[in-house]
């Protein structure tokens, strides 16, 4: 099959690739693109570690065709720092001790972002079932409800 | 031992030294190298449970545009069962079998190939349970098996049967007034790490193999894959990446020799990445169990015997964990008269692995609602029962040796008042309680500590961080050395870069490598100290190391300032050369831990629905280096267990395929179905360890099966005594009991 030729914006920068048909947008993003911060856990939309943003949208990457981001705007793990530091949700994570092996992680933080985005002061039930599609299996979740709970706040009254 | 006077590192929660990478997607993980010219190598599986192979015929897929290579079981010579396993030789024995595999130039091809590939096969009967496998004229999952290798006894499913056995049993129960007994099953679970089996081989024109994957045990893969080709160890380096998560289950290969021949034929590097229901269907789960408790106490309610009889799955190759299941159903407790045996079962599903606590969530959860029943019967707070049987120092296990300091009757303790526990469970629910227990390992570890010219420390292990030990590693260090944590990072070397490691797995390598990082820890300030007495022209027993620099010991008359380890090291070239501390050992006694747990549940009694409420775990660690991070392994393993209690299962149909090979289907628990995982650490220092530390990363996961079973007891009046409780089972008890 000829590839398809795709304009794309990630992370603020113009790209251009080219994609398989068939390719999802994780496999553009982990090979055509070498983004390699979004993950691949199951490819059938179940996981959430493949999580980024579509035109503002929280997404299972696995889920949309590379050829899909023609025309989009796209926002994954490696543009949550900005070059000023972490993000204060990055931080919490990492204060909070909020991952174990780190491979759900960078899906973590793009769907806690996005949560935050939308409802800055989530109570602990919002940000359950926000998150109700970011598997972890290090955690038991505990800390990472905490982190960002603790995100919230901080982002609410800066320190 | 170091007794904890004074500690400033440990027990402090500083941030991981990793742990900028994995929040910023820098971290690099089993799948995320790719190399110049390299192939995709994909495998076709068994669409049978259990068949005899009567041909392959890879022309078709070798002569598909852009295959390189294609190979079968006989490319695997090595190996035992482990190479059988890898790709199979004569029969196919579980559904998801690797038969073939192929090297193409993209993923797609490789998988378009697959279908070119003809395979004849005869189909066999499959075995599907512990039932039938043991059954009078059961099939025969290898025709080649007789139990524990009687070949004067006709051939088995039952690969091996194990025994221990102490006192009189009948005895023990005619002194009991009270026998609580029953027959539980668990069902097939998944270790269900996030990241799938990952690996890139290459192999060059001397024979030389590098091997990059996600491993607990980047020396094992090395042993392992070396066995399966007829090769040397010192023919393969192995490169361990990042692992996203394993519990077990990545302490053995599926993919890495497979890679590494598709490269020898190809020339090319070749990547291997399994899809999720390729992890489900042939990846080691762990064994789904049958077992058979009986147990009597005194009114008192001293326990005064105990039996259990123990089948364990062991999927298609013998090593079902029956044998730590049966050292494990008793070991809280202190008894004369016991008989336990268990029994290693072939059937035609994947080889079992590994997970977390191996075979002691499973026998401890029918010995622990059987003693929940006893407690019922002698009208005792469950807690109280099991202070007055408890092991302490002294006892003899059920398995052997004797306990040394242990801290069952400490959590114990600390549970009879934990807030938690002593306010009643909310009205309409049920809280129930079990013990946990783990052995945990201690074995080979080395270390090697290098100081940069600025005084920066750099440790070199070779255990895979899989869960934040790095942390642990550098916090013992800074403890050892009296510096600061922040000067220190840890690194997990391959397998021609640091010094041999055993896998991490039994919990070890915060005790074993740890104590090999404190040991090369020493060796540099015994260097240090030789180096300022050679400064100072001094004796080096005139000195001493405290916080973190040399300093005359005291009554020594030198005009002198102290020398810090980046003094030392600016200087190290005019007193001998660079810093270099290590170690290496075999680590003795690592201590077990035990735990207790409570679960609170409400279940819906329209649909049979267990929610979890509130849970608790109280554990032993010994000494919690970084605190967070043994919080975490006790939450971490808490809600595996929960899921295992709820909802986990290998669902087959009558032809051994499983059905639910997915995330939607095989539902581990998600966010939402969680409260907050309550912890308290007990600190019980382990006699063996230079701080106290004990492994706590699996007993997490043993206890919460039967505290949940025992929670759902209390909840509804009556015992469901299989697990998982699903809507449909605890629904089906619900309506046959009302």
């Amino acid at each position: 099959m000829a590839k398809v030729h795709v304009s794309t914006t990630v992370n603020g920068q113009p790209m251009d690739v080219l994609v398989e048909p068939n390719d999802s947008l994780l496999d553009t993003l982990r090979d055509g693109l070498g983004l390699t911060g979004t993950k691949e856990g199951c490819a059938t939309g179940d996981c959430g570690a493949c999580s980024v943003m579509l035109d503002g949208r929280l997404v299972c990457s696995c889920l949309v065709l590379g050829a899909e981001a023609e025309g989009k705007t796209i926002d994954t793990i490696e543009g949550v720092a900005d070059g000023d530091g972490l993000h204060i949700i990055q931080q919490k994570f990492l204060e909070h001790a909020a991952l174990q092996c780190g491979i759900c992680t960078p899906g973590f933080i793009v769907a806690a972002k996005a949560l935050l985005e939308r409802e800055p002061n989530p109570d602990e039930t919002t940000i359950r079932y926000w998150l109700a599609g970011n598997l972890c299996r290090c955690t038991g979740y505990d800390k990472i409800v905490r982190a960002v709970q603790d995100a919230a706040n901080e982002l609410a009254s800066p320190a | 031992m170091a007794e904890a006077v004074d500690l400033k590192a440990i027990g402090t929660r500083p941030v991981r030294p990793d742990g900028v990478e994995k929040v910023t997607g820098r971290a690099n993980f089993g799948a995320d190298l790719n190399l110049p010219g390299m192939l995709h190598g994909k495998i076709l599986r068994s669409p049978h449970a259990h068949a005899r192979i009567k041909s392959i015929d890879l022309s078709g897929a070798l002569a598909v545009d852009g295959v390189l290579a294609a190979i079968s079981g006989e490319d695997i010579p090595g190996g035992g069962d482990l190479g059988d396993n890898v790709l199979a030789n004569e029969k196919v024995l579980y559904h998801g079998h690797a038969v073939a595999a192929v090297a193409a130039t993209s993923a797609y091809i490789a998988e378009q190939a697959l279908d070119q590939i003809q395979v004849e096969y005869e189909v066999l009967n499959p075995v599907l349970s512990i039932d039938d496998a043991i059954a009078d004229g059961a099939t025969l999952v290898n025709e080649s098996q007789h139990t524990n290798g009687d070949t004067s006894q006709p051939a088995s499913n039952i690969a091996a049967i194990t025994k221990f056995e102490r006192g009189d049993i009948d005895k023990g129960f005619a002194e009991a007034a009270v026998v609580a007994e029953g027959e539980f099953r668990v069902p097939t679970a998944h270790q269900g790490y996030i990241e799938p089996h990952a690996c890139t081989a290459t192999i060059n024109e001397e024979g030389k193999a590098t091997v990059w994957c996600c491993t607990q045990g980047q020396f094992d893969v090395r042993s392992m894959t070396a066995n399966c080709l007829d090769k040397q160890v010192s023919d393969i380096r192995v490169i361990p990446s990042e692992i996203g998560g394993g519990f077990g289950g990545k302490t053995t290969i599926y993919l890495e020799p497979v890679a590494v021949k598709l490269s020898e034929i190809s020339g090319r590097p070749v990547k291997m990445v399994m899809s999720r229901e390729e992890v489900f269907r042939a990846t080691g789960p762990t064994s789904a169990t049958l077992c058979r408790v009986k147990v009597g106490a005194k009114s008192d309610g001293t326990i005064t015997a105990a039996t259990a009889w123990l089948a364990y799955e062991a999927g298609a190759y013998p090593g079902a964990p029956v044998g730590p299941g049966c050292m494990s159903v008793l070991a809280p407790y202190e008894l004369e008269n016991f008989k336990i045996e268990g029994h290693d079962v072939l059937v035609n599903k994947p080889k079992v692995a590994a997970y977390r606590a191996p075979g002691a969530p499973q026998s401890m959860h029918a010995m622990e609602c059987a003693i929940d029943d006893l407690a019922r019967k002698l009208e005792m707070d469950p807690i109280e029962l099991r202070l007055k049987n408890a092991a302490d120092e002294g006892t003899i296990a059920p398995y052997g040796p004797q306990f040394p300091a242990i801290g069952l009757r400490a959590c114990l303790e600390a549970a009879k008042v934990h807030p938690n526990y002593t306010t009643p469970p909310a009205e309409g629910q049920g809280r129930g309680v079990a013990v946990g227990f783990w052995f945990n390992i201690g074995m080979q570890s080395s270390a090697e500590i290098r100081i940069a010219e600025n005084g920066a420390v750099t440790i070199m292990e070779g255990s895979p961080d899989i869960g934040g030990s790095r942390a642990s590693m550098c916090l013992m260090a800074a403890e050892t050395l009296g510096i600061p944590y922040e000067n220190i990072n840890a690194h997990v070397g391959d397998t021609e870069a640091t010094g041999y490691c055993n896998t991490t797995g039994g919990s070890r390598t915060t005790f074993a490598t740890g104590m090999a990082v404190i040991e090369a820890c020493e060796d540099i300030i015994a260097q240090c100290k030789e180096r300022a007495a050679l400064t100072w022209d001094l004796d080096v027993n005139q000195v001493d190391w405290e916080d973190g620099q040399a300093v005359p010991k005291p009554g020594v008359n030198a005009d002198v300032k102290p020398l810090s380890l980046a003094d030392i090291a600016r200087s190290a070239g005019r007193t001998g050369g660079p810093l270099l501390g290590r170690a290496s050992l075999n680590a003795q006694g690592p201590g077990a831990s035990f735990s207790v747990n409570w679960t609170d549940v409400e279940v819906d009694r329209e649909t049979g629905k267990v929610d979890v409420m509130a849970f608790t775990g109280v554990q032993d660690a010994g000494r919690a280096i970084h605190p967070s991070y043994v919080e975490g392994q006790m939450q971490g393993g808490a809600v595996q267990g929960l899921g295992w209690a709820l909802n986990e299962e290998y669902i087959y149909d009558a032809n051994g395929v499983m059905e639910n090979a997915g995330f939607l289907d095989y539902r581990v628990p998600v966010t939402s179905d969680m409260p907050m995982i309550d912890t308290q650490i007990v600190e019980v220092p382990n006699p063996s360890h230079p701080y106290g530390v004990r492994g706590v990363g699996e007993t997490p996961i043993v206890a919460p099966l039967a505290a949940t079973s025992n929670a759902v007891r209390d909840a509804l009046g009556f015992r469901i005594n299989d697990l998982p409780l699903s809507p449909p089972r605890v629904l089906a008890a619900i309506d046959e009991n009302e």
